[in-house]
Parts: structure tokens; sequence; C-alpha cells
């Protein structure tokens, strides 16, 4: 389905690689080709959307049912985050971050924790790590879980949907007897844990353990050997290996295109290099491939939740952080592997309390940059299921 | 339908949906051609088609009138509707509805018409005398025998012949084989 | 005069056949009626049924357990403002429901739901059927059309293309049962003479000729009449806009359907047109495959005492559902606000109860057998519409298509010719 790739895998070079191989739809060498001269239309998938999972505004450009090529809109959920964090001390941001993806809210405040943490040069005690572990892992399956559902609704499977929340509900049950909220859980505190697990934690998570996996088990059963599933996600949406790496696309899309590339075993943060668990990978980096990865990787968080919730030691649960946080002059980048993807943050400390400049790197944002190549030549109902396959949530997108 | 001697129902029913029936398909007919709007001439067109099936059926030769309207009503009416819609049609409503010419036309018709009325009458006799047989409930296995018996060659050219008119139309619509 | 209305009691064919244009007339009344009321009950069993199959309760308030919802809904569609797109072509916007409502419930006529329980039967009952289903397409087409909008439009055409190309597939698999009308044989392989062979196209003569041969085309000839009934079982399906075929009707599509602009009164036409549809089409699938008004086994297992066992499942059906209303009852919250729902539900389930004992009355007992069976089986195809439609992912569009003319089609015709072979050989 793609139509320009690399035959070699090399880091971008400035000089010989032409940047607008990417915008050669836009035909801006042929300015005397008119309207008349073609049978093209162009349709906006507006902001309001069933299909866009969010406020995302795509505008695409037919050749009768083809799709030629998309242009993506995107700000209309910008709330100037980042601008926000100029003007926040460091522990005053940190439910700011939650609001980005709105639907994984405990991995972005992981990473934002983890940043602040390596700026000041401190290291949270391994119980809260561990903690931060059960609850990041949790997390990313309540976010596959919630994907699932929505991408086979745009596919027209309406009852995964129902299913999928009903058992999602268990995991927001257990953020909620643990800090309070279920969806902006606001959990980890700069240098580890502000609350201690709860009387029963590591029962409800063992419980939760034997309870989900007959369930992922249910949505395989309806979806993974349906004939019209595999006949509607097979070849489409298919980015190949180096176009994933050239656009920079990472998580269960880089992987689904064969690379092995996961932060949680590349460049281990929080407790993962002490637990045992796989990167799944797929062959083709078709819409298929992009599903089956994320159901192994939801079984691979049970294992490695259930790894945890064994092992968990005893011990404090916060760093000594000073009350005033003035972290030295410097800036770091520090990411983690968030269900959507890398999700990087770079902050800049100029010494004082507030941060100078926080850039977060979202994942669908980067991500998003695929859906055009993703889509040319495939039919127009297939852009839904792909901008469903990338799993965007546009909160991360816009900040 | 087998006509059971009801005191005072047969004679009416017959003559009345006779008229009916017909007045329709000439009332559609003439509305086909007046429309200015092609979308209501093609509805007009349907209605015509639906009278004519019973027309058929009135003749006792209930197959026709079932073809007819799957057939004709069913897929060829289907068909002129998709081409009206998807051919521009402002400029069709802009256009004179009749000719300049029409009076020699309508001369010309009338002529036509009288025509075949004269032969008609002075030849009558020429014609052969066939009542509508009324065995209605082999009338689809006799056209069946005699489709497929005696007149099997044609029936096969004619299926031929829609064959290769489904594939120029293929050919002619896809930009690459 | 009155004995030009009794005459017919005694008479045993149907109004149109013995020429009774009164009781024609009553015949049409009581079959457009109950099919209205079945389209109201599929309404109802397919927001309860698609609401448990995903885990939630459907509608619950609107009477006890949602039993009066329905009925709510026509009321809110009835009283809504009815909108006309400002440049529509009006007349083509008003009528446009109206050929899908007549072509659906013109079907109607030739549905046989017992030997002389039909309003008439035709003797090219099927071909008409299929015909006049085929008119439906119109309709769409000119709803799309008239509502002078870019997305309707494409959602007629759209919606249109998919019925007349699973209409073809639908025909090839109605032949081959047409087919094995003509055949002498008795049971599934039918070797030899048994039969008169005389084929037939009225829907009573093809329900009789599965009598004759002692067997369900379903399995005559196994497994080509199971294919062919498969065949029209999924174009049936597509036929009727139906998930896992109604692509052109999906709100998370761009294409909207044909029935965006319509609100209010139009819009619940198009709504009964569909479900009439749908009960129409499943009646021919039962009619040509499924041994249409007889009851299960009615040559293997003769005898008085079977025909008695089988004449008792009317009443026994009533009286389930009557159990089941009173097992609501029971599980009804004993709250004050609950009472009203209570009494409701509990005069529902007492007006099931007495229909049920009703039914156990020996001459209501033989009149109401050939009727109970045929809805049953009606009854188990929409079961199956809405378990598809809970189940099923979406066709996308040209893979629809494909479907039709590439998969069912030839399927279709290689059944055909199979059939015809077996026919001559055997």
């Amino acid at each position: 389905m793609t139509e320009h790739t690399l035959t070699d895998l090399k880091t971008p070079d400035r000089k010989t690689d032409d940047p607008t191989r990417f915008l050669s739809h836009l035909e801006l060498d042929q300015p005397d080709k008119t309207f008349l001269d073609s049978n093209e239309l162009v349709i906006n998938m507006g902001p309001q959307h069933p299909a866009t999972h969010g406020v995302l505004r795509v505008i695409l450009k037919l050749d009768g049912e083809k799709v030629l090529g998309t242009e993506c809109v995107i700000g209309y959920l910008h709330r100037g985050v980042e601008k926000i964090a100029e003007n926040r001390t460091y522990t005053m941001f940190n439910p700011y971050v939650d609001r980005m993806d709105y639907v994984a809210a405990v991995s972005n405040g992981l990473g934002y924790c983890e940043a602040v943490e390596k700026l000041l040069n401190i290291e949270a005690p391994p119980r809260a790590k561990y903690i931060r572990v059960i609850l990041t892992e949790l997390n990313r399956l309540a976010s596959h879980q919630l994907w699932l559902g929505t991408h086979a609704l745009d596919i027209g499977a309406m009852t995964p949907l129902f299913y999928t929340f009903r058992d999602r509900e268990e995991i927001l049950k257990i953020f909620e007897k643990y800090c309070g909220a279920r969806l902006t859980t606001h959990a980890f505190r700069i240098g580890g844990c502000q609350y201690e697990t709860y009387e029963g934690f590591e029962r409800d998570v063992i419980k939760f353990l034997d309870f989900v996996p007959p369930k992922i088990d249910e949505y395989e059963e309806l979806l993974t050997t349906n004939r019209i599933w595999l006949e509607r996600t097979k070849n489409v949406g298919v980015i190949s290996r180096a176009d994933a790496i050239a656009l920079g696309v990472t998580g269960p899309v880089l992987r689904a295109s064969g690379v092995k590339w996961d932060l949680r075993k590349a460049q281990p943060y929080a407790a993962y290099s002490d637990f045992d668990f796989e990167i799944p990978i797929g062959a083709n980096g078709d819409t298929y491939d992009r599903y089956t990865v994320r159901m192994e990787e939801m079984r691979q968080s049970l294992r490695i939740i259930r790894q945890a919730v064994e092992r968990i030691p005893e011990g404090p649960i916060m760093a000594k952080v000073p009350k005033v946080m003035k972290p030295p002059v410097g800036e770091i980048y520090h990411s983690i592997e968030a269900p959507k993807g890398e999700l990087g943050y770079f902050i800049v400390s100029d010494g004082s309390t507030q941060p100078y400049r926080v850039r977060v790197r979202p994942p669908s944002f980067v991500n998003l940059q695929a859906l055009d190549i993703m889509v040319r030549g495939a039919l127009v109902a297939d852009v839904i299921a792909v901008i469903g396959t990338l799993d965007i949530v546009l909160g991360e997108v816009d900040r | 339908m087998q006509p059971i001697a009801q005191p005072g129902m047969q004679p009416v029913a017959t003559t009345f949906f006779f008229y009916f029936l017909s007045g329709l398909t000439l009332v559609s007919g003439v509305l086909v051609i007046t429309r200015k709007n092609p979308v209501h001439s093609a509805l007009a067109l349907i209605f015509g088609l639906l009278a004519q099936a019973g027309l058929y059926l009135m003749l006792y030769a209930p197959f026709v009138a079932g073809v007819q309207i799957i057939l004709y009503a069913g897929g060829i009416m289907v068909l002129f509707l998709f081409v009206i819609m998807l051919v521009n049609l402002e400029r069709s409503r802009k256009e004179e509805q009749f000719n300049k010419q029409w009076l020699v036309g309508l001369v010309a018709a009338v002529a036509l018409g009288a025509l075949f009325v004269v032969v008609y009458v002075k030849g009558k006799n020429l014609f052969p005398n066939h009542i509508a047989q009324p065995i209605e409930n082999s009338n689809t296995q006799q056209i069946g025998v005699m489709l497929y018996g005696q007149y099997m060659f044609a029936f096969e050219i004619a299926s031929l012949l829609l064959l290769v008119a489904i594939i120029g139309a293929v050919v002619m619509a896809k930009k690459r084989i | 005069m009155l004995d030009y209305v009794t005459s017919y009691l005694s008479s045993n064919t149907t109004p149109g056949q013995a020429g009774n244009v009164f009781w024609a007339l009553v015949y049409i009344m009581v079959v457009f009626g109950g099919v209205s009321v079945a389209v109201m009950a599929m309404n109802w069993l397919e927001r309860k049924a698609l609401a448990h199959f995903q885990i939630r309760l459907g509608p619950m308030r609107v009477g006890p357990h949602g039993l009066l919802q329905p009925i709510a809904d026509a009321i809110k569609l009835m009283t809504k403002e009815d909108i006309i797109p400002a440049e529509a072509d009006k007349f083509v916007f008003w009528i446009a429901p109206l050929i899908i409502l007549c072509a659906s419930f013109a079907v109607y006529i030739v549905v046989p739901f017992g030997p002389t329980h039909a309003i008439t039967d035709l003797n090219i009952g099927i071909l008409f059927m299929l015909g006049v289903s085929s008119l439906s397409v119109l309709g769409i087409v000119m709803a799309g059309w008239a509502s002078n909008s870019h997305y309707p439009l494409i959602g007629a055409l759209r919606s249109s293309a998919q019925m007349v190309s699973y209409e073809v597939a639908m025909g090839m698999a109605v032949v081959s049962a047409i087919l094995m009308t003509s055949l002498h044989g008795l049971g599934a392989y039918g070797v030899g003479v048994g039969t008169s062979g005389t084929g037939t196209l009225s829907m009573i003569g093809i329900v009789q000729a599965q009598q004759e041969q002692h067997v369900w085309f379903l399995f005559k000839f196994f497994p080509l009449g199971f294919i062919a009934f498969g065949i029209f079982a999924i174009a049936m399906v597509a036929e009727t806009n139906r998930a896992p075929f109604d692509l052109p009707e999906a709100e998370s599509e761009l294409t909207a359907g044909f029935h965006t602009e319509y609100s209010g009164l139009r819009w619940s036409l198009f709504m009964l047109g569909e479900y009439a549809a749908m009960i129409a089409v499943s009646s021919i699938a039962v009619t040509l495959w499924l041994g249409g008004w007889f009851r299960p086994f009615p040559n293997t297992l003769t005898g008085d005492t079977w025909d008695l066992v089988f004449s008792l499942f009317p009443g026994l059906t009533f009286l389930a559902l009557a159990a089941f209303a009173f097992v609501g009852v029971a599980r009804m919250p004993k709250h004050p606000y609950f009472r009203v729902q209570t009494i409701g539900l509990a005069g529902f389930g007492a007006v099931l109860a007495l229909i049920g004992l009703l039914l156990f009355a020996p001459p209501v007992r033989d009149r109401i057998q050939d009727i109970y069976w045929f809805v049953a089986k009606v009854g188990g195809f929409m079961y199956l519409y809405i378990w598809y439609r809970a189940t099923f992912p979406r066709y996308r569009f040209d893979q629809l298509m494909r479907v039709g003319w590439k998969v069912l089609l030839p399927i279709g015709i290689g059944v055909l010719i199979l059939t015809a072979v077996l026919g001559v050989v055997l």
C-alpha cells in the first residue's frame, strides 16, 4: 500500500534525503493542474465525528473512493499545558500532566515524576518503584481495553466495547481505592508515592489477575478469527519498518512493523529490569498485527503485575525530597513506554522553583503523522479503521 | 384468479380494471414526456410499467407480469434513476421542454395513428383470431417448455448478446483492465 | 348477503382464489395489523436482546421491562417536527417512504400462514414476492436523491447497488429451491417415483411439495439444499441493509445513509418498511426451505398422539412467556415507585397465560397450529438478525460487493447446476 520506502536503514541525512517525499501527493511541481482535470473530491471529516476519538479534523483528498492524501488539522484541544508549566512549581505541575493522555493518566505522571527526579538527582525507593510499576501496568491494560472497545466499534462490532468497559471497571476501582480518582489519578509524587498501598491492595490485584485472562480470551474469541474482522484489518494501513523508523513512530505501531523496540527493555526505568516479560512484535505492520501486538501486550502486562505483586519489597515509599524544589541548572530528557508509545519529557531548569521549559513528546502526536502514509491508496472506510488502530488521544496530541 | 359466478361481481370488475389500468398507462405516458424534472418522468414511467403488468395479468399471462415487475420496474428503472442522479440535472431543467417544430410532429403522429387504425379496420380478417386462453395455472410451464424447446436457439443468442453488453460496459467503465 | 359471508367458511381455499372480496379484506386487515404489531414487537426485542448481548439492560422504565417503549417511540416520532430540506423535491421526498412501505407490505399478499391461511395464492407467488420486494430499491434511490444533499445521495446509491447485487444471488438460491418442487422422489435423496412432481411457483404449492416429498428442502440433496439456504440467508441480510452489511447506514462512516434528512413520521415509515421487509424475506426463507407451516416431523412422527403433543406447543409457549413475566414480577424491587410497573407486568403475564390456556382448547388448537409454527420459524430468523447485529463487525463496501458477486453468485450457480443434475439423474 505504501508508495515510498527507504531502501536501506540509515539516519536521515539532510543533504541527500528529500523531505518533500512525504508531500508529493500535493503536487507542488504541477501548478497548472486544475480541478477539472481530475475527478478528485475533498472531503472533511470534521472535528465532531463519532469515529475520530476526540476533536480531530481530517481533510481527505479522494479519487472516487480511494484516498489520495490526508491532512490532519489539530489544535482543537490545545490548552497550553506546556506554557502553564512555566508558571507553576514542579510539584504544582504534577496534576496537569494527567490531563494530557487522559485515558492512561498514570503513565503521564510516571514520566514526569521520573524526569524531575532525574533532574534533582534523587531516586525513588524500591517499594515506590514497585508500586509505580504495578499501577502503570494496570493503566496500560486499561488503556488497551479502551482502545479495543472503540476500535471494534468503529469497524462495526458493537459488543466488545461493553465487555472491555465492564472489565476496565475493576482497574478503575483499584485506582479509586488507592488514590481517590479513577481517571486523572495523580498517583505519584516527585520522589516516590504519597499514599501507601491500602489494606487489601495485593489481594485486590491478585483477584484481578485471576479475573481478567478469561476476559481477554473472550475478546479474542469475538474478533481474532472472525472472517469479517480479518478482512477489515489485514493489509489495511500497512506501514513498513523503514517508514515507521523514519517517521519516529513508537509503541505498538512500531512493534507491529517488526521492530523490537520497547523502552522498558531498551532503557529500563522504575523497576522494569527486575521483571521477566516479552516484547510482542508483528510481521506486516498492518492493522491486524497492531491488534495482536496489543492483545499480547495485555497478557504481558498481567505477567509483570503478577511478578511485581509477589515480590513487592517493604520500605519507605518516599525519598528525601527538599520541601522547596530548586533543581540545578540544566536540562533533561526522559522518556517512558506509555501504552501509546514513547512518552518523553524534556525539562529545562534555570535553577528556580519553576521550570524554564517543559516540552512533552506525546506518542500520539508523532504517530498521527503516519496516518497519511498508511491510508494512501486505501478506501474511505479504512481511514476510520486506521485512526482507530493508531490509538490516538487528542488530549495528548494537542496538549 | 378463476372467475366464479358471483351475482354482479365479474363483469364490472374486469372492465373497471381494464379502464383503470389502461388509463393509468396512458396518463403515465403523457406525464413522462411532459414533466420537466427527469426524476418525475422516471416515476411516471414506473407507474406506467406497473399498470402494464396488471394488464398482462388480465390477459392471463401471470409469468410475463411477474417478470415485467422484476426486470422493468425493479431493474431497468433503477438503472434509469441511477443515471439520472449521477448526471448533472441543472442544465436539463433549463432546456426547452418541447421542440419548436412540435406542430409538424403532432401532424405526423396523428397521421401515423390514423394509418394504423385504417389498416386494422380494413384488414381485420387477416389477423388470426386469438382469444386469451385462460389456462393460467400452467402459464409458466408452457412458457418454459416453449422457450427451452422450440426457441432454444433464439434464447441462447439473446443471452449471449446480454453477456457481450455486460462485458462491453465493464470494459468501458474500468480505468485499467 | 349473509351466505356470501358464510359460504367462504366452508371452503378450503384462500379468499383470493375463492373470489370472496369480503373475506379477502378481512384477511388483509388481519395480516397487515399483525405485521404492524410484529414490527413494534421486533423493535422492542431488538433493543432488549442487543442490550443483553452487551451486558446491559435496555429499556426498563417506560413500561415494565420497557414493554411500552415502542409505543413511546411511535408517539415521539409522530409528534416531531416534519423537516423538509430547503431545495428538496417535495413530491419525491414525500413519495419515497411510501414506495418502500407499499413494496414491503404488498409482499404479504402471498405469504402462506397455512394451507388456506393466505390472502391469496398467486400461481407466480415466489416471482411476485421477489419482484415486489425489488421495488423498494426504487424508494431508496428516490429518498437519497430527494434529500438534495451529497451524503444521502452517495449512501442511497450504495444501498441500492448492494440490494440489487444481492437480489441476483437470492434469485439463484430461490431457483434451486423451485427446481426441487418438481422432483418425484421421496426423502433427502429421493429416488424413484413417489410424488406427482409438478413444479410450481406458488407459495402454498412449494410448501405442499415439501410435504409430499417428506423432507424439508433444507435437507434435500444434502448439502445442496443447505448451501442454497445459506446463500439465501446471507443474501437476505444484505438485502435488508442489516448488519454486517449496513455500511451505507452506519453512523461512524462518512456517508450517513439515505434516511439522514428524514425526521419524525417519515423516518418511522422507513423503519417500518425495513422491519416489514425483514419479516417478508424471512417468510420466503421459511416457506422455501424450512417447510412453511408444517410442524417438525410431520411424516416420521405421525399418529394422533404425536399430533396431540405438537398441538400443545402454542399453548405451552404462551404459558412459558407468562411464566417469564411472573418471574419478572417476583424480581421487581419492592419499592412504592415500582408498584405501577409490577401491576402492569402481572397483568401482562395474566393476559399471556389466558391466551395460553385459550390455545389449549381443542377447536382453537387445530386451527392455530399452522400459523403458530410458521410464526415461530420466522421468529427464529428475527432473533438471528439481532444476533448478527450484536456480533459481527461491518463489511467495507467493496468487500460487500465482492462477497455478493464473486462468492455468493458462483456458489449459487454451482448449486443450481448440481441440483438440476441430481434432479434429472435421481
